[in-house]
């Protein structure tokens, strides 16, 4: 339907817009491992606490984190299941280890050229 | 391809890359053995690797730090070596460390084991590396990539596969 996928245009265009932020990418990272106080983000950057909390309104916005008060904290959390999150770290991780191999591959080419001189 | 294998396992937070190369087993373990080998190869492009203190033995540490030349970015790094058999095994423990030496906080350890084997006339170097916690994995990809490198694409696309779930 036309009307549904206008809506999950816009619920694209929000997310996209959510993340095209350093700061808030790092409130999701930050936020996925445990929950964190608004106040405690708040320590994480250099900017006014006013600031973060606008960064975590677009985030709950764009369905990336929930917010829930406990006591006088307002709580934040990241909504990306952790399987997720490592599924993607992984893939990082493996990109880390072939561009190393290919290194390590070219040391010992030239180690082991020299061995052979 | 010098990569022969990758197999990821996102529950045990474990992944066990598997590489060939036509070579002899001692010229792989080389590549770990001497730190200056080592320092040429482990840090990511427009990084130096400096290996200052390399004890390969059980119970020895391996310290080293990678810095921008231009002045940016510069990580501490420390192996604590686990097993060491020469030249087949070796098992380092790695902890992200603070300028002074001591773990930076909320470091978890990350667990990191080579085996190096003869495969017909290739020599198999097996890595298999194994994280506590997510931001072990994350700090082990940020010393691996420079900075302004990562590339986030697979992650919005990993995140809007859960959105529209």
């Amino acid at each position: 339907m036309v009307v549904e996928s206008l809506h999950r245009g816009r619920q694209t265009d929000r997310l996209f817009f959510a993340l095209s932020d350093a700061t808030r990418r790092d409130i999701v990272t930050k936020t996925l491992d445990r929950e964190r106080s608004v106040s405690e983000l708040g320590r994480l950057y250099p900017i006014s606490l006013t600031a973060v909390q606008k960064h975590v309104e677009v985030l709950v916005d764009a369905g990336l984190v929930s917010k829930h008060r406990s006591g006088r904290e307002q709580l934040v959390r990241g909504e990306v299941s952790q399987l997720l999150r490592a599924h993607t770290l992984l893939d990082e991780l493996e990109a880390v280890w072939r561009a190393r191999l290919e290194r390590f591959e070219d040391v010992l080419d030239e180690t082991t050229g020299r061995k052979s001189e | 391809m010098t990569v022969w294998n990758v197999a990821k396992n996102a529950e045990a937070k474990s992944m066990v890359i598997t590489a060939e190369f036509k070579t002899a087993i001692t010229n792989v373990w080389q590549l770990w053995a001497d730190p200056r080998l080592l320092e040429r190869w482990w840090a990511p492009p427009g990084f130096a690797a400096t290996f200052g203190h390399h004890d390969l033995r059980p119970g020895g540490t391996i310290m080293y730090c990678m810095s921008d030349p231009n002045g940016g970015d510069r990580f501490d790094g420390t192996w604590n070596v686990i097993e060491v058999d020469a030249p087949t095994r070796l098992v380092v423990e790695d902890a992200i460390v603070e300028d002074d030496g001591t773990p930076s906080d909320g470091n978890s350890m990350t667990r990191m084991e080579i085996d190096i084997e003869a495969a017909g006339d290739t020599t198999r170097m097996i890595l298999t590396t194994h994280f506590d916690s997510l931001e072990g994995m994350e700090q082990a990809i940020a010393m691996g990539v420079a900075e302004g490198m990562r590339a986030c694409m697979s992650q919005i696309d990993a995140l809007l596969a859960e959105v529209a779930a």
